[in-house]
């Protein structure tokens, strides 16, 4: 009997040992970090969403991998110099746009219906009804109105002539032969009922190079080719995006061959990557692209330590940067200057620097009027400490190595750091947007290319009660020139003269430290060295937008 | 009997509203509600989003008067709508809970086979060398970290040996039994090491404890073996606590395993609990708890009920 068991067992051993065989290069599984909650284009945003859309959609515009706005959906780029924008001068003395696109010709959903105007004026309708669930209505509401010229081009009017008038990457087409009936049912409800969700794998959803095919709500997604796209033909049959959300597990899963790839967008942390990149870089490519997201200090420039703009120019001498980059990130993201990318156009480097100094460091703040005092911490004249709470998001380890980094060079010019750490939840939605935080905090902005920081540095988006707490300028930063600069910068179309705005803004921001820079993020993209064609963007507007250019190399 | 099992029955009741109303509580006075999160993230968002936002999903009401509308509604069937998976809270977490049924009732089956039978070996020889090998085997269980053991699980045997899947429920495009399977052996082992651990602890101490009783004497008198003593005997006698125990563990079999699930990213309720509470899903969050709660209230008039059967001296009278 007992023999019998241990056959038995062996045979089930043996069976499942039999591991499934290496996936036929028509198939490319990505491993992400992430399930997106709603498969709704444009309900609620979220970047697994975005990464998954990237190749079941397009939107009309883009930025490309040079950060330069693009037509995706449309035929060309709308602009003043091409005819297809023109200035609007309304009675009430108000200054508008109108903006002409035509739809590709030959764009189709994936059930062969063509890709329309009518398709846009649903899109439209949906977004600016005040119960239709979207999460930032503005980008509907801002059009005054949609004049159809025929089925495949119209002209939008919008409200405010600003320099970006001629991107409209949020605004998603949606499919009215599907969808308009179940909006008009109900239009309260269609966030409940929308076939994004309740059917994700109709054809007629997707306008992309692929299409969805199964989605296992949690697990993975399958997109298969989809038949109906017009533009060059994808490489890979089949894509399978795995979700595996612990970062150790997900690594476990490329090791092991189940999954070909690790998305960059929403992968490892950097500080995995370098190590993973260590021990099996041979077998992979690992490509680190710096990006827009800004890592940074806030300061709550209500407490008089960070009023005086010389304490806050010492906190930045007293740091070494370019150390800190070198030894957590292996140099791997840039030390920033302002919140400015390096590789965004409107960029300068004649920027006020703050190398490490340490006695410059020390000037400035006795020049503030803090003196050396018993414990080793600066006191002021009133016998008070120059000490303060430093947060940072609990959990994160990489910034949890970067705080114990700023700590260590702080307390060598007196200065005491009591870091202070917080669930995001807590830090986010309680002590920064309600303003409750004392001392500084250590988070980072994600943004686009040419992006105004008006919601983080305009005076009238400091959150208040009389706001609604609305607004990210959460350091109270109030600066009339600033204001002004930005105001300027929206409606300014001239390049050159955009530019120097931008030049004026970088200055200001440098020399008057709103935050305290520190460097730009990256992101670790983790393929297999067969795999040619991927090109992170290093911006909102993710690599899978271009998925139809990856293949598998001969 | 009847008349205990209805007093249960309506405590069981009782108990599971105020669990509700404590949950529903908790889960809404935690910082920051879902648009707070989205306000601080989405710099497009602008007060009057977040305002209309609320009022559409209804969380500009006082908490009170959210509890009465959701328990008005459960009542009825109607679990409401998840905000995080944008389904039906009852379809979102059908397949979650056949997972964690899977995973949790083989672990428990698997434990219980494993550590039942190794106590009553240890128990032969209380101090001897396989006593103290049970002994040190239990502690090493129930002690090993689960996060760190399934990262071990997974590297051993899906990255260095390859013999099976590294984490998932079944392979892409293959719900079948034999692939379901496949993808349960490390889960399953994982837990096993923990439960076993548990069980044996509880079952050999409870051993322990009868076998220097007068009647085991008595049956060794009789003429039985000291296996068979052990068995016929001590065992039914030291299933008592076990049965306490397995009690309490049936309440997991749908609250699920967090670490285990996450790690072999295994969809099942524990993870699908947590992120429910993270993301403020009240519906969501709510339905998960309180089936695992009417499990373990549910589990524990079962265990009663169980020890009515084992014990004769036990009685509940009408």
């Amino acid at each position: 009997m007992s023999r019998i068991v241990a056959l038995a067992l062996f045979v089930l051993v043996a069976a499942l040992a039999a591991a499934p065989p290496a996936a036929a290069r028509d198939t490319l599984r990505i491993g992400v970090g992430q399930f997106p909650s709603t498969l709704h284009p444009s309900i609620d945003s979220m970047l697994a969403k975005t990464y998954v859309h990237g190749m079941t959609l397009r939107p009309f515009t883009a930025f490309d991998h040079d950060w330069e706005l693009t037509c995706m959906l449309c035929t060309e780029l709308p602009s003043f110099e091409n005819g297809r924008a023109e200035r609007v001068e309304r009675a009430d003395g108000t200054t508008g746009v109108k903006v002409r696109y035509t739809i590709e010709p030959e764009a189709r959903w994936g059930d062969g219906t063509p890709v329309t105007t009518a398709d846009v004026l649903f899109a439209w309708r949906f977004g600016k009804h005040p119960e239709s669930g979207v999460t930032s209505r503005e980008t509907y509401t801002d059009i005054v109105d949609i004049e159809v010229h025929d089925a495949k081009s119209f002209t939008l009017e919008l409200k405010d002539l600003e320099y970006r008038y001629n991107a409209i990457n949020t605004f998603q087409p949606l499919p009215a032969h599907l969808e308009e009936e179940v909006f008009a049912e109900d239009p309260a409800t269609y966030r409940n009922r929308t076939l994004y969700d309740t059917d994700p794998t109709r054809p007629g959803l997707a306008l992309g190079p692929y299409r969805l095919a199964e989605v296992a709500t949690g697990d993975y997604l399958v997109l298969e080719r989809n038949p109906e796209w017009w533009g060059d033909p994808p490489h890979f049959e089949r894509i399978v995006v795995e979700v595996v959300e612990n970062t150790a597990a997900l690594e476990a899963n490329l090791l092991a061959g189940e999954l070909d790839m690790i998305a960059g967008e929403l992968g490892l942390p950097l500080d995995q990557a370098l190590a993973f990149e260590d021990a099996h870089g041979e077998d992979y490519q690992v490509v680190y692209q710096p990006g827009l997201i800004y890592e940074h200090l806030e300061a709550n420039l209500d407490n008089p330590i960070f009023a005086d703009v010389r304490v806050r120019r010492a906190l930045l001498h007293a740091v070494d940067r370019e150390a800190l980059s070198d030894q957590l990130f292996e140099g791997e993201q840039p030390v920033a200057d302002t919140a400015v990318h390096p590789l965004d156009w409107v960029h300068v480097a004649d920027v006020p620097t703050y190398p490490r100094d340490l006695e410059r460091a020390r000037a400035l703040l006795a020049e503030a009027g803090w003196r050396p005092g018993p414990d080793g911490v600066r006191v002021n004249d009133a016998g008070e400490r120059l000490s303060f709470e430093f947060s940072t998001t609990a959990g994160n380890r990489s910034r949890a190595l970067v705080q114990q980094f700023l700590q260590a060079q702080w307390a060598e010019v007196g200065v005491e750091a009591r870091i202070r750490n917080l669930p995001p939840r807590v830090l986010f939605a309680e002590e920064l947007s309600r303003r409750q935080f004392s001392g500084m905090a250590l988070f980072a902005w994600i943004s686009a290319p040419e992006s105004v920081p008006k919601t983080t540095l305009h005076s009238t988006m400091i959150p208040s009660e009389d706001n609604g707490w609305s607004g990210q300028n959460y350091t109270g930063y109030a600066n009339p020139e600033m204001d002004r600069l930005i105001e300027a910068i929206e409606v300014e179309l001239d390049r050159d003269k955009r530019a120097a705005l931008w030049a004026e803004l970088q200055r200001l921001y440098a020399s008057e430290l709103p935050a305290l820079p520190l460097y730009f993020r990256a992101n670790a993209h983790i393929w297999p060295t067969w795999l040619e064609g991927v090109r992170p963007t290093g911006h909102q507007d993710v690599s899978t937008l271009w998925v139809e250019d990856w293949r598998a190399a001969d | 009997m009847l008349a205990h099992l209805l007093r249960r029955g309506g405590e069981a009741v009782v108990a599971w509203l105020l669990v509700s109303l404590l949950v529903f509580t908790l889960v809404g006075l935690m910082p920051g509600d879902p648009l707070d999160l989205q306000l601080a993230a989405d710099p497009d968002l602008t007060a009057e989003d977040v305002e209309r936002l609320k009022a559409l999903y209804g969380l500009d009401r006082p908490l009170l008067a959210r509890y009465g509308t959701w328990l008005a509604d459960a009542v009825q069937g109607d679990w409401g709508f998840s905000r995080l998976y944008a389904r039906p809270v009852a379809a979102v977490m059908a397949e979650p809970m056949l997972n964690t049924l899977l995973l949790m009732g083989l672990s428990l089956v698997v434990g219980l086979a494993i550590a039942v039978p190794l106590a009553v070996a240890a128990a032969r020889r209380p101090g001897g060398p396989l006593d103290v090998g049970v002994n040190l085997l239990a502690f090493a269980g129930f002690s090993l970290p689960s996060f760190w053991l399934a990262l071990l699980m997974i590297l051993l045997f899906a990255v260095n040996l390859g013999w099976l899947p590294a984490g998932g429920v079944h392979a892409v495009g293959d719900p079948g039994l034999a692939s379901r399977l496949a993808h349960l052996v490390l889960p399953v082992a994982t837990l096993s090491v923990l439960t076993t651990g548990t069980y044996l602890r509880f079952a050999r101490g409870a051993l322990l404890e009868v076998v220097g009783e007068d009647f085991m004497r008595t049956a060794r008198a009789k003429g039985l073996g000291p296996l068979q003593a052990l068995v016929r005997h001590a065992l039914p006698n030291a299933l008592l606590p076990l049965v306490t125990i397995v009690a309490l563990q049936l309440g997991t079999l749908l609250s699920g395993a967090l670490a285990v699930e996450v790690v072999f990213a295994y969809r099942g309720m524990g993870k699908l609990t947590y992120d429910a509470i993270l993301a403020n899903d009240y519906n969501l969050a709510m339905a998960a708890l309180l089936a695992a709660t009417a499990l373990t209230l549910a589990a524990n008039i079962l265990a009663d009920l169980v020890y009515v059967q084992l014990d004769p001296r036990v009685r509940y009278d009408d």
